[in-house]
């Protein structure tokens, strides 16, 4: 005879009993969390509990799901990864306010990007693990560890702070509510970002050393202003469906693109050039356009750039080094010949100016001061070309003259590769107008 | 003066590093990438963030740096072969996640390019400071690897190696390149390029939980188990705390005592399939130099010009920073009488060559201004 065995209630919950104390809401949050998987008839392999750190940190290991318990304050960081690489999973992240405030800059950024994971925030107003500090959301005025006059910090609204920020669903309650686990649910069967702030009792020391209790919260929710149920339901497209979708049809940009030579090569040397003028006045490109053409006669470059960390202001210069071999080093001791375009380029220039001898050559935009320099010294004027000349296009004028001058370049090459692409008409009228100055 | 037009039929492109890096990873499979702006690596950001979508991947601007390798480690938990860059103030901050991705034996590539410090020091002037940072820069002291390129085309090969010992080892690999190497723009010829031979991580599927086969595995010691993926039938656990073969949190020293053992033996024991390096020996020489990275480069072209001259030298350039190559070095520096470390740091990377050659006159060319070291100052080394 076969005895019956009754089903079990179905669950994701392990056999083993919470190790939170006695009293603690976590206990019940995870209940809920455990109806919730279930009602929504999910198979422990299709869930990912992110666990963060401290007494919420524990929690993954009372669950069969998969799990990924991190770094304090990041889970939120693992959780997004997880759903970017497989959207098709359901990821739950527990966390409590201790990671919420560390996190802060996550928690955040999901809501933003509305990714389509839940957050659960077992948040007991402190730090529950590591003996009774205060958090993100400890109340003011409340005692703990670390506020013994009690707390000055106004506590963290999370439900407000996701809100406004975009998070597609949010709810404030309490590990006393009758319908948590369908909160949850809702929470987790939403497609984006959902965040749940679930208040509860650390009965290890916040009730203690506040008279915290069930009656309590609800007083302090509503000392604060904060209300409770579903706060916000934003129907905004879930992160990585986005991302796919916005996937579809994009082209690499990154196949080679080869030059073969085509010219005759000008140098039997190396030639290390320099040109020193103003951010946003297209040094680097005048000198890639030097480099490039070098290649089309069969030379090696080098380009080596300095700018500071502004973006349009201060100097830009441009090392560029053109030999018969491959360059191995990309440091220039000694230019052979130096191109100053602008006030900028002009700050940067003595220490190539003290390192050129008699052999090298210094081209120089009128108006700026006469270099003191070993070098040759040739004073560009482009007021006196065929064309007005900005100062966005000064360094590529400056080159032009430079280059027609010193022939370390074919200079079809040169005009090959300076009118190719989109700025190419515009290119050739500076190029033509700067070697016609150089005569 | 001119010459005919080059009979070398090899097509040649002007590129930089960062590129070189970023086709290497997808040449490598990379299928995630999340990372922060910063320079000098905010290219191979902005690179990857252009190319994934096209590549079927995913690529991130993380909120910052801790959320960018975060999203990497958990990507790959997912499935996906991630990457991430940075730059030394970046490193600082990845540091507790680079201990997390040890501690549960992650596969994923970490890619620093290296700018003067400390702290925000110069973010566009190159630098090799990190040698040594990111060999002990998470908590712990558990081994590390990190390769260091010393050309554009190796910036590809080293990256696709890289993802091959992430995966084969199940764990994070640097690439350690620098703001020259990254960002300076030279001729390669289209052929230079080599690929690598990437292997996959095992990956132990449809396991279902009770099974034979936990997702972690101490014994044999130096044994890398196949990685159990999330969405697979059976759910997986994943802990960044010391804990037992299907990652339940333990503190009990014998399990302890063998996963961290475990940790340390799957690269130490295993160090002849990592150590890198590139050996240019010349019978007769006295003089070794020793380098890596960017002034391996100089070092090169010191060597090619000295031979020029009639001089004996050899040089031996590292590939793998971590585990120090020590069979490559000890080989290179036989008969010879004295060996000079060239770096952009203050001799970080001097004190391994001195540990593992005791007895060997050994000097150092450093530098920390920001400026490179110069063929010429090797030179100047030469009896």
């Amino acid at each position: 005879m076969t005895d019956l065995v009754p089903l079990a209630d179905p669950t994701l919950r392990t056999a083993a009993d919470y190790p939170f104390c006695p009293g603690c809401g976590h206990g019940p949050v995870l209940d809920g969390l455990d109806k919730a998987l279930v009602q929504l008839e999910l198979g422990d392999h299709q869930v990912v509990i992110v666990s963060d750190i401290g007494c919420a940190g524990l929690s993954d290991q009372y669950f069969t799901t998969s799990a990924f318990h991190g770094l304090h304050g990041r889970s939120i960081t693992y959780a997004s990864g997880i759903k970017l690489a497989r959207p098709d999973l359901d990821v739950v992240v527990i966390m409590g306010d201790g990671g919420t405030g560390i996190g802060g800059a996550h928690l955040l950024s999901a809501a933003r990007r509305n990714i389509g994971i839940t957050v659960l925030v077992l948040n007991n107003l402190n730090f529950g693990m590591t003996g009774g500090q205060h958090s993100a959301t400890t109340p003011e005025g409340f005692l703990t560890a670390t506020t013994p006059g009690g707390n000055l910090e106004r506590p963290l609204d999370i439900c407000a702070t996701v809100g406004v920020n975009g998070a597609g669903y949010v709810y404030r309650g309490t590990s006393f509510d009758d319908d948590l686990a369908e909160r949850i649910a809702a929470g987790i069967r939403y497609d984006g970002f959902a965040m749940l702030d679930v208040w509860d009792l650390c009965t290890a020391y916040l009730v203690r050393s506040n008279k915290f209790s069930r009656r309590a919260i609800d007083t302090t929710m509503e000392h604060l202003g904060f209300a409770t149920g579903v706060l916000y339901e934003n129907d905004r497209p879930e992160y990585a469906a986005a991302y796919r979708e916005l996937s579809q049809g994009q082209h690499s940009a990154l196949p080679p693109r080869p030059t073969a030579a085509a010219y005759p090569a000008p140098l039997d040397r190396r030639y290390h050039l320099v040109i020193a003028g103003s951010a946003g006045g297209r040094v680097r490109s005048a000198a890639r356009l030097v480099g490039l053409a070098g290649m089309r006669a069969g030379l090696w470059a080098a380009q080596r750039d300095d700018f500071p960390v502004t973006v349009k202001s201060g100097h830009s210069v441009s090392e560029l080094i053109l030999g018969p071999d491959e360059i191995d080093y990309t440091g220039v001791e000694r230019p052979d010949a130096l191109v100053i375009v602008s006030d900028d380029g002009f700050e940067k220039a003595p220490p190539y100016l003290e390192a050129m001898d008699g052999d090298g050559v210094v081209f120089v935009a009128a108006g700026l001061p006469t270099p003191e320099t070993a070098a040759r010294v040739v004073v560009v004027d482009p007021s006196t070309a065929e064309v007005r000349i900005a100062s966005a296009s000064m360094a590529l004028a400056l080159m032009s003259y430079a280059v027609a001058e010193l022939g370390i370049v074919p200079l079809a090459a040169f005009e090959e590769v300076a009118g190719a692409g989109a700025h190419g008409p515009k290119n050739m009228e500076i190029v033509t107008a700067g070697m016609a100055l150089a005569g | 003066m001119a010459s005919p037009i080059a009979a070398d039929p090899t097509p040649r492109e002007f590129t930089d590093g960062s590129t070189a890096i970023v086709r290497g990873a997808l040449a490598a499979g990379c299928t995630f990438f999340a990372g922060y702006p910063i320079t000098p690596a905010s290219s191979i950001l902005m690179a990857m963030m252009r190319e994934m979508p096209a590549a079927g991947g995913v690529a991130m601007q993380g909120e910052d740096e801790i959320a960018s390798i975060g999203m990497c480690i958990g990507a790959t938990m997912a499935g996906a072969r991630a990457m991430t860059a940075t730059s030394g103030p970046g490193i600082s901050l990845y540091s507790e996640s680079i201990g997390l991705a040890v501690m549960g034996e992650v596969p994923l590539v970490i890619v620093d390019v290296q700018r003067l410090g400390p702290s925000t020091g110069a973010a566009t002037t190159t630098s090799q400071g990190d040698v040594q940072f990111v060999r002990w820069g998470t908590a712990g002291g558990f081994p590390i690897i990190a390769l260091a390129p010393s050309s554009i085309p190796e910036c590809y090969t080293l990256t696709m190696k890289a993802f091959d010992l992430a995966e084969r080892f199940r764990c994070p690999v640097f690439l350690l390149t620098d703001k020259e190497l990254a960002m300076t723009m030279r001729t390669v010829a289209a052929d230079a390029y080599h690929d690598v031979p990437v292997r996959q991580r095992p990956v132990l599927s449809g396991e279902r939980p009770g099974g034979a086969v936990p997702p972690y595995r101490y014994e044999p010691r130096d044994e890398v188990p196949p990685m159990q993926l999330y969405g697979d039938v059976a759910p997986v656990r994943f802990t960044g705390s010391t804990h037992d073969e299907r990652a339940y949190i333990t503190k009990k020293p014998a399990t302890v005592e063998a996963l961290n053992r475990h940790l340390v033996a799957k690269i130490d024991d295993h160090r002849d399939e990592i150590e890198l390096a590139v050996a240019d020996l010349e019978p007769g020489a006295t003089t070794l130099f020793v380098s890596y990275g960017v002034t391996a480069g100089s070092m090169r072209e010191a060597v090619a010009q000295a031979r020029r001259e009639g001089k004996k030298v050899s040089a031996l350039t590292l590939h793998s920073l971590w585990p120090v190559p020590e069979t490559a070095l000890a080989a290179a520096a036989a008969g010879i009488e004295r060996i000079v470390v060239a770096e952009l740091n203050p001799g970080l990377y001097r004190r391994e060559i001195e540990r593992v050659l005791p007895g060997t006159a050994i000097t150092g060319i450093e530098r920390v201004d920001g400026r490179l070291v110069a063929p010429s100052e090797f030179l100047a080394e030469l009896p």
